[in-house]
């Protein structure tokens, strides 16, 4: 079917817990999404079918639109008049997602790259094996034993480079005989996305014992990663081997009409083409129950890192482990018993589906959030970084202001777009809770949209996009997508109560109020403007505080509002909540008031 | 919607349960299809292969790796013994000669020209797979194990840690809501699964681990305690191999919560009687609790039924509230209104009534129970 001709898209995301299943439609020239249905997953016992939760979830579709979409098990193609849909497309995270190994010779560089090429491809990366990663030879081994992954990923070298530390990892995988975590009677599948020249030798090592498979190297010379080709066979083998090998998965791919997506691979897909479409850079994260995804798009550079254990429900006693209570703690603006914290964290561990069902178990919950947001955007400052081990030419001018290889990509003041997803950020019961949570957890600065993923949709609207593009990118923006609204915030600090910034908001002319609102923002002041139209900014910092042109210059420019307003942060970069206890609780109660996050 | 979708743990006197055992790789399966067998009993086991050391011969005798055949005393496939010298070098003065030595016995499995490694594998490990179940072997899988079917009580908890036991029930307190405490820890519970009420502290487990205490089942414990026993925080869920000395049930959650009393009275029906104990608790997709599993009917019980889990609710039925702030309350549902009701914290979710035994009735949301299932 052409691009042109779909009419009615049926997509689905098979989540570990919720499939979900969304239905679009072509209203006049733009697509908008209509109806939405969930079910259970059906991937364990007793169903251990796939496809049982799927058409569950397209039954509650069916029953909200009154479009018969199935016959039977079978989706009605293509849609003519109320029945059936053009195509229908699906993301899988179920059953534990696409979980892998990866090999390096050097850490830092080909390790590094293998574990970056894994992630974009949408895996969870299980450990990262190299030559030189502290760990004894027998202890590497050991531990390719015991990790069951569904595929390994073998780089080192750059082309005509070292053909030792390759083998040598080749012959402890061999070694070690690892077993494929599902269909224990079939070869591991083994990539080998490392130096040319090794190619032979890997074959005779694990040519017999693994379903092995090579492609080219993904970092040819130390100036330059060719991730594609690697991440295209990760795929290949996810649709060929682990899909086959997951309960219903063979039906469900006999029922799409594009290759099923890992649903992190669809969203880092999403990120990246409205990064394109709008030349932003744009952060993304998905916080869930268990994991937290991490995307970036900086000057064209997609990055994405998945912290396993940062989570709200079955992981939220390692946030509390991996941030120390202290660091929880500091965001409660009431004092708390710290064994009545721990145990309350427990307990939302053992018991992972409840709901705070008081304001107080809110707050507790919204500073977890704060603290997994926080450690999972360090680990992904950690890898989303330039190529290390690359030579540099320096002029004499770059003597004085030498900077080493591997910088971190990210720099929050370039930052357009902040892109929330997970229930803590989407259904947060006022709307500035989830900009405040990302405010605090990132500390945006200058002028940074706020947005949240309002029902999870950017799965279905990544694997979406491989057949049309505009069917995505109108449903994202039109659908997709809550703007909350802009967080301006300088760059600094000071004494409390000092100017910092004198600033003006003029809303678009042709707006309901087309009024214009200005004044002085106070260090230490968190300032909330409800805002929901465009309009114009003009901020003009003191002296040591930065908006992006530099130290106390005026800058001008557009900005956004939305349903959660403006915020003026004037709580200085970098931030964090007063050291003393009182004055801690006096600060974190004078701001929630003033930009009204809970009830009173 | 007259009923919603809540599982909730497990507390049935009498059900027929079967328990599918098996290995992690294949092996060979000792019991045969019908046969009665103990908890006890071994019922397939395998060879697990030994561990991998790599020595870097090369490197250490200062050769190149296409040399190293040269200088190897063993060949691959040979045995070797711990320090016995698998390789050297042939010096003019033997005052210069380099032994390298097997850091450990096993065979020589690989000798590589290419890194100058050689891989020394250690013998394999005998894995045995115990029945951990009495009862009747109600079929075979070939190579890799059994799946065991009994009749008996079943009583699951929420969390847990320690592996799978064995031993007689003792109840070391009189009711579910009074603490087990480190002096009701005697030595004739020495090899038993002891029964405690709403809370059991750090010392009472200590106490219970110097005695020899097979395991504990308890209402509560506190996560603080819980550190202090492992040395360390517990981020996901995920339980069953820890070796403390000893397993522990926990049956309501963290704190101190009287154990429900329907539990800790069919727990006490059962006292001196023999039972399997699982701390393994993982808590994702695929949910495994910890459990007691008492095999045999209890008294007054002439029938075992299927456990068929109804997997929803009605009012009358009974809950536990299972979040603050009426953490660990049990009380029975009086209605579920199908509407989407504002609670405090302004989330709008699906709630239900519960009435407390007193008669008092609180709305909580649906999320927030848990059915007690018997």
């Amino acid at each position: 079917m052409k691009e042109k001709d779909l009419q009615v898209i049926i997509a689905t995301d098979c989540g570990s817990t919720t499939t979900k299943a969304i239905l679009i439609e072509k209203k006049g020239d733009t697509y908008r999404q209509t109806f939405r249905g969930e079910a259970p997953t059906t991937v364990e016992a007793p169903f251990e079918d796939v496809t049982k939760g799927v058409l569950n979830a397209i039954t509650e579709v069916e029953e909200l639109s009154g479009r018969k979409i199935l016959d039977g098990e079978k989706i009605i193609t293509p849609n003519s008049g109320n029945t059936g849909a053009d195509i229908y497309v699906s993301t899988s995270s179920a059953g534990g997602g696409l979980q892998m190994m990866v090999a390096g010779a050097v850490k830092t560089m080909t390790g590094e790259s293998a574990q970056r090429c894994a992630l974009g491809a949408g895996a969870i990366v299980m450990d990262v094996l190299a030559s030189n990663d502290g760990r004894a030879d027998h202890e590497k081994i050991e531990r390719i034993r015991q990790l069951r992954p569904d595929m390994i990923l073998l780089s080192g070298g750059t082309d005509g480079g070292t053909v030792t530390h390759v083998v040598e990892l080749g012959q402890f995988i061999k070694a070690a005989d690892p077993k494929p975590r599902l269909g224990a009677s079939y070869k591991l599948p083994v990539i080998y996305a490392g130096n040319k020249d090794a190619r032979e030798k890997i074959t005779e090592i694990l040519g017999e014992g693994t379903a092995l498979m090579k492609t080219d190297n993904l970092r040819p010379i130390l100036e330059r990663e060719n991730l594609m080709p690697a991440r295209h066979k990760i795929h290949d083998i996810f649709l060929e081997h682990v899909m086959q090998q997951a309960p219903g998965y063979p039906r469900l791919m006999n029922m799409v009409h594009a290759p099923i997506m890992p649903t992190p691979m669809a969203v880092g897909l999403m990120v990246e083409k409205f990064a394109k479409a709008k030349n932003y850079n744009v952060l993304a994260v998905d916080i869930g129950g268990a994991t937290t995804d991490v995307f970036s798009v900086f000057s064209g550079v997609f990055n994405r890192t998945v912290s396993a254990n940062l989570g709200m429900s079955y992981s939220i006693s390692n946030v509390m482990a991996e941030a120390g209570l202290p660091n929880i703690m500091r965001w409660l603006s009431f004092d708390m018993d710290e064994q009545d914290l721990r145990n309350r964290l427990k307990n939302k561990m053992i018991r992972p589906t409840t709901v705070p069902q008081t304001v107080e178990d809110l707050q507790i919950e919204h500073a977890v959030a704060r603290e997994a947001l926080r450690l999972a955007f360090d680990q992904h400052k950690m890898l989303a970084v330039g190529l290390k081990g690359v030579q540099q030419e320096r002029s004499i001018s770059d003597a004085f202001e030498q900077t080493a290889t591997g910088q971190s990509l990210i720099r929050m003041m370039d930052l357009n777009y902040i892109i929330g997803s997970g229930g803590i950020l989407a259904h947060s019961p006022r709307r500035i809770q989830s900009a405040i949570l990302m405010t605090d957890a990132y500390q945006p600065e200058g002028i940074t949209m706020l947005a949240v993923d309002s029902i999870f949709m950017m799965p279905h609207l990544g694997v979406l996009a491989q057949i049309s593009e505009k069917a995505s990118l109108d449903v994202f923006y039109h659908d997709c997508l809550v703007k909350l609204g802009a967080c301006i915030a300088p760059r600094g600090l000071a004494k409390e109560g000092q100017n910092i910034m004198e600033w003006e908001i003029t809303e678009e002319s042709g707006s309901a109020s087309g009024g214009k609102q200005s004044g002085v923002l106070k260090f230490g002041e968190l300032i909330h403007i409800p805002f929901k139209a465009k309009g114009k900014i003009s901020a003009k910092p003191v002296k040591g505080f930065d908006m992006g042109h530099g130290n106390g210059i005026k800058i001008e420019g557009e900005i956004e509002g939305g349903v959660a307003g403006i915020i003026l942060d004037g709580r200085g970069r970098p931030f964090e909540p007063p050291k003393m206890h009182s004055k801690r609780i006096a600060d974190l109660n004078k701001w929630s008031k003033s930009v009204e996050m809970y009830p009173v | 919607m007259a009923h919603a979708y809540t599982p909730g743990l497990k507390a049935i006197p009498c059900t027929v349960l079967r328990k599918k055992r098996m290995l992690p790789i294949p092996g060979k399966v000792l019991a045969e299809s019908g046969k009665q067998i103990d908890a006890l009993d071994v019922v397939a086991q395998t060879e697990l292969p030994g561990k991998v050391y790599p020595v870097n011969v090369a490197n250490r005798l200062g050769i190149s790796p296409d040399e190293i055949r040269g200088y190897m005393v063993k060949r691959e496939l040979d045995k070797v013994k711990k320090l016995e010298t698998i390789a050297e070098n042939k010096p003019f003065i033997s005052w210069f000669k380099t032994k390298i030595e097997s850091p450990v016995a096993g065979t020589v499995e690989s000798v590589s020209e290419l890194t100058g490694q050689v891989l020394l594998r250690e013998p394999p490990k005998i894995l045995p797979l115990k029945a951990y179940i009495k009862g009747r072997i109600a079929e075979v899988h070939p190579n890799f194990g059994v799946t065991i079917e009994t009749e008996g009580t079943f009583i699951q908890g929420i969390f847990g840690i320690g592996g799978e036991t064995n031993g007689e029930i003792a109840a070391a307190v009189e009711s579910p809501d009074e603490e087990l405490v480190a002096e009701d820890i005697k030595e004739l519970h020495k090899g038993k699964i002891v029964i405690g009420g709403k809370h059991a502290s750090l010392n009472t487990i200590k106490r219970a681990i110097e005695i020899g205490v097979h395991a504990i089942v308890v209402g509560g414990i506190h996560d603080r305690d819980l550190r202090q026993i492992l040395g360390y925080d517990i981020g996901v869920a995920v339980t069953g191999t820890e070796q403390i000395g000893l397993t522990l049930v926990v049956t309501e959650g963290f704190g101190m919560i009287p154990m429900a009393e329907y539990t800790f009275r069919l727990l006490k029906s059962r006292e001196g009687e023999k039972a399997s104990v699982s701390g393994a608790t993982q808590i994702r997709a695929g949910v495994m609790r910890p459990e007691i599993i008492v095999p045999g009917y209890p008294k007054n019980v002439t029938q075992c039924k299927k456990d068929e889990g109804r997997g929803w609710i009605e009012p009358g039925d009974p809950v536990r509230i299972i979040r603050e702030p009426h953490f660990g309350v049990i009380g029975t549902v009086a209605s579920l209104p199908p509407e989407l009701t504002k609670i405090p914290s302004e989330s709008r979710v699906r709630v239900l009534e519960v009435t407390l035994p007193g008669g008092e009735k609180l709305v909580i949301p649906r999320a927030n129970i848990e059915v007690l299932e018997k």
